[in-house]
């Protein structure tokens, strides 16, 4: 493209920062060094927050505000027999009580499109509220608004149901067997999806080598700070509007549809959200506050507690995971059979697409010629799971990275090397069919993440031994090709020559809104100080599309891009003329425009000579993602998802022989994000999704009795605490070649991919055990130690 | 439930609140004085996402009950700032990007100010044991400790507000 030299994406092309020695050359997007992308600086959001300005789904109060509660089943399988709802009606102070009859379409769909490969079509349906049977302990069954919150919970209280139990399922191989009691009427297989590539069995004949084994994962949550939490009020111009915390702010529809209203009579006002990591992807309060304040016409917030939180809301897929890899003698993959079997919990949610993702990636980084993978998901009695951090592609990453390990301690090779003899290069092929377009950094990863470790250091004490990991991973960004995936946004600047961006991106805490600033800055000639952006609001602000499978900075990023160098366009003549130059001179810099003798002209002034020749000083831009239609899995598939990104995180544990406990000493995460447009945001993404990860490898569990969840508080679901983690080393590479604003590539979920398997990896280094279930609790090293007999 | 009235310095503000015997400090100042800048994360002494600092010392709000805080002085996240001033710790977190969402904030930069007070130029350690009680889901820690790190590097400040 001509003014736009993208640094080349190979050999010494590759930039890498971080590692405390990484400098980065200056690069040239539009033809001169980029002056505000790039550079490390203190996003506007900071700056409320530790201020603690920021206003949080639960911080809005509006007059007359009444307080929402949700009744929630005890049971995971039951009939409901009645529910007599009189007591709570009558409780002085009680506005509303709602059951599934009051809810005008109790029904929420999520269309699965480009379906699986044996189980058809597919919309994922959810009842708002349990009409007559519960499916899992937590489902909401009934709906409270009142004067205070004490009042609601009351209320509650005074709602009698009568359930019948009924026998459940909780485990997806059991509820695969013949006479399985069915959690939904058309059977408890919810999809299947198939991939091919080569003749495995072929493949597994001609290795020297076989490693076989099933791994297991566990159930997770995403234990966000902030709960779920938003209030809803109908505006003076009759609009439902729920400002809530979320990252779909599109999911204005499907309150409507709930509603039986119009679209465009609800509005989503997202707001700076307490972390989501998936969890807010899905609907949490949004139905029943339309529902409570549409009824009362009263304002209405809903705020979840944590158990409510971690009892209620969807989580992540725990996976049974069979792998048969087959190697040559020189560590060469030429085999790799997968099996996936995955609990989808009580209801569809995201799960067929989850299980998508883990079969497209469930052979790793690498290039093997046979592969056959099989990934099927069953609905249970336990809680649902959908989206979560990694989707799919993270759970994959424990098996593919604890058998290449175990395959190059087979054969008395070097893990590092056995990896890096089997990296996919640019242009290859994932068993899926999709080539690879653009730069695949895994060997770069490997060298850089391993390298930085340094020198091994000493056990700390007699009974302790240390051992070292690595794990490599890709990770898809942006979405499925055939959802057709856009994202628009709005840039403007005002009269005084400062810049608005507005677009409807919800802000998670990843930077997701300070970055678009930045991109505007850059190409606008603005500080980004004298940008503001708006975001996240469906009534007022274009929209982006989901805050989730790490799209936003690609997506939205774009979109601003393009709108910035279309104002840029229209703007520069106007500076031209009253600078006496040619436009293709002319710069944008520092909030003024700049002849090439070094004249300049302020922005402002260039605004009032817009103004008086009519020239528009905004501009809406479009980015459309790269489209295609639902491939063929089993015949030769194509392209499924716009792009990947690729990494390879390092650990040094050390392990305590006596306890079996293990402490990670040291941990590299390296990716290659393309281009990092504010590398500090960029490296905090990296180091929260590692450590995320190490709390999946060492910590935390969903424990599940029947169905009945055991760790509904945070003292017994446990995330790392400062002490249980240690500093996580950011190394950036920035190959310039992704698919996002400036060449980025989407950092948002693959740092969580690695941190499991590098530790397993790194704990048969160090004692010679391998560990095969999630989370690697002490008791668990300890039994393979054969400390417990 | 009965009432009780108390007696308190609220960010260095006489204050007299009278509240039902079983509300929260947390409940307290949250709902009924509208002070957002204290946040819940749990409701259960866990997280220490709603700190606030009780005669100086961090507490979870959550777990005081209101009648327990009569003649005494509690500091929350805004009353660290001096006269519109940010204070340094607050300048630290936002540069070394140590705050992503933002929600554990207010309670990990209570935590880290009377941490610092005590422990003017702490280890790494010293400060990762010092915060174990405060969560963030967000950022690994690695940035969080940064800047605890630099502002008690710096010191300017730490000792004198609240």
């Amino acid at each position: 493209m001509p003014g736009e030299a993208r640094s080349a994406p190979s050999g010494d092309g590759m930039r890498g920062r971080g590692g405390r020695s990484g400098r980065r050359s200056p690069v040239t997007v539009p033809a001169r060094p980029l002056r505000v992308v790039g550079r490390p600086i203190t996003r506007h959001d900071a700056w409320d927050k530790v201020q603690a300005r920021t206003l949080y789904g639960a911080d809005w109060h509006m007059p007359g505000m009444l307080h929402g509660a949700v009744l929630r089943s005890p049971y995971p399988a039951a009939r409901i027999r009645h529910i007599d709802t009189s007591a709570a009606r009558l409780l002085p102070g009680v506005a509303a009580v709602l059951t599934a009859r009051d809810v005008p379409r109790n029904t929420l769909w999520t269309d699965v499109p480009g379906q699986t490969t044996a189980v058809g079509p597919l919309r994922a349906r959810l009842h708002v509220l349990a009409d007559e049977v519960v499916r899992y302990q937590g489902e909401p069954v009934a709906l409270v608004a009142a004067e205070t919150p004490e009042l609601a919970q009351e209320a509650l209280e005074l709602i009698r149901v009568e359930y019948e139990p009924t026998p459940g399922v909780f485990d997806p191989e059991e509820a695969l067997r013949p006479g399985a009691p069915p959690v939904h009427p058309e059977g408890n297989l919810l999809a299947r999806w198939r991939i091919r590539c080569g003749d495995v069995e072929e493949g597994l004949r001609e290795a020297d080598v076989v490693v076989e084994q099933t791994y297991r994962c566990q159930v997770v949550d995403h234990a966000y700070l902030e709960p779920e939490a938003g209030v809803a009020w109908v505006d003076a111009d009759g609009v439902l509007t729920i400002r809530v915390s979320t990252q779909v702010i599109e999911h204005y529809r499907d309150v409507a549809e709930v509603l039986g209203l119009p679209h465009n009579k609800v509005r989503v006002i997202g707001a700076y959200v307490g972390g989501g990591f998936g969890g807010k992807e899905d609907v949490t309060v949004e139905a029943f506050l339309g529902l409570l304040a549409w009824r009362t016409r009263r304002p209405v917030r809903m705020v979840w507690s944590r158990q409510e939180s971690l009892l209620a809301r969807p989580k992540r897929h725990p996976f049974v995971m069979r792998y048969r890899t087959g190697a040559r003698r020189d560590g060469t993959l030429v085999a790799q059979q997968v099996e996936l079997l995955a609990d989808s919990g009580a209801y569809a949610y995201l799960s067929a697409l989850v299980l998508m993702y883990a079969a497209v990636t469930a052979a790793g980084p690498y290039r093997v010629p046979h592969v056959e993978v099989t990934a099927r998901v069953a609905y249970t009695n336990n809680p649902p799971t959908s989206a979560m951090r990694g989707f799919g592609a993270m759970q994959v990453v424990w098996g593919y990275e604890s058998q290449i390990d175990q395959v190059a301690r087979r054969l008395g090779l070097d893990p590092v090397e056995v990896r890096a003899r089997n990296a996919l290069h640019k242009g290859d092929a994932l068993p899926v069919g999709q080539r690879l377009e653009t730069h695949v950094a895994v060997s770069e990863a490997l060298e850089r993440a391993w390298a930085a470790l340094g020198p091994r250091r000493a056990p700390s004490g007699p009974h302790r031994r240390v051992g070292r990991g690595v794990a490599c991973n890709l990770q898809p960004y942006g979405r499925i090709v055939w959802l057709h995936d856009w994202a628009s946004a709005w840039v403007g600047y005002e009269m005084d020559g400062t810049v608005v961006v507005r677009t409807g991106v919800p802000d998670v805490g990843g930077g997701q809104a300070s970055s678009l600033c930045q991109i505007a800055a850059e190409v606008l000639g603005v500080d980004p100080e004298r940008v503001s952006v708006h975001i996240a609001d469906s009534a007022l602000t274009p929209l982006a599309g989901t805050t989730t499978a790490t799209r936003q900075l690609y997506m939205s990023g774009n979109a601003v891009l393009e709108a910035a160098r279309q104002l840029r366009q229209q703007v520069l003549p106007v500076a031209a003329a009253l600078l006496e130059a040619s436009p293709a001179q002319v710069d944008l810099e520092g909030g003024d425009a700049v002849a090439p003798d070094g004249r300049r002209v302020a922005l402002a002034r260039v605004m009032q000579e817009c103004a008086r020749l009519g020239v528009p000083r905004s501009a809406l831009g479009v980015y459309r993602a790269p489209a295609g239609d639902p491939v063929e899995f089993e015949r030769g598939g194509g392209r499924v998802f716009p792009d990947y990104t690729f990494g390879a995180h390092a650990a040094e544990v050390e392990v305590d022989t006596e306890t079996g406990a293990v402490s990670v000493l040291r941990y590299v995460a390296c990716h290659d994000v393309g281009r990092a447009i504010n590398p500090q945001s960029v490296e905090g993404q990296i180091q929260g999704g590692a450590v995320m990860g190490l709390g999946y490898a060492l910590l935390e569990e969903v424990v599940l009795d029947r169905g009945t969840n055991l760790t509904t508080s945070l003292a017994s679901y446990l995330i790392p605490t400062a002490e249980d983690v240690p500093d996580v080393e950011p190394v950036i590479l920035e190959s310039g070649d992704g698919q996002g604003p400036f060449g980025a590539r989407g950092i948002g979920e693959p740092p969580i991919g690695p941190p499991a398997a590098a530790v397993a990896n790194a704990i048969e280094d160090a004692v010679g055990v391998r560990i095969t279930e999630l989370p690697m609790t002490p008791e668990r090293v300890a039994r393979a130690l054969g400390l417990l007999g | 439930m009965r009432d009780v009235q108390v007696r308190l310095t609220l960010n260095g503000e006489e204050r007299r609140i009278r509240a039902p015997a079983h509300r929260t400090l947390l409940q307290v100042l949250r709902d009924d004085l509208g002070m957002t800048d204290v946040k819940e994360g749990c409701g259960e002494g866990v997280c220490g996402t709603c700190t606030v600092l009780l005669d100086g010392e961090p507490v979870s709000s959550c777990l005081v009950l209101i009648g327990r805080i009569d003649g005494r002085d509690v500091v929350t996240l805004r009353g660290l700032a001096e006269g519109g001033r940010v204070h340094p710790l607050q300048v630290a977190f936002a540069t070394h990007g140590a705050a992503q969402c933002g929600f554990c904030t207010p309670g990990m930069i209570l935590t880290a100010y009377a941490f610092l007070r005590d422990h003017p130029r702490p280890t790494r350690e010293e400060i990762r044991r010092a915060i174990a009680g405060n969560l963030c889901r967000c950022t690994g820690y690695t940035k969080i400790v940064d800047a605890i790190a630099a502002a008690g590097r710096d010191g300017g400040g730490i000792r004198d507000a609240g």
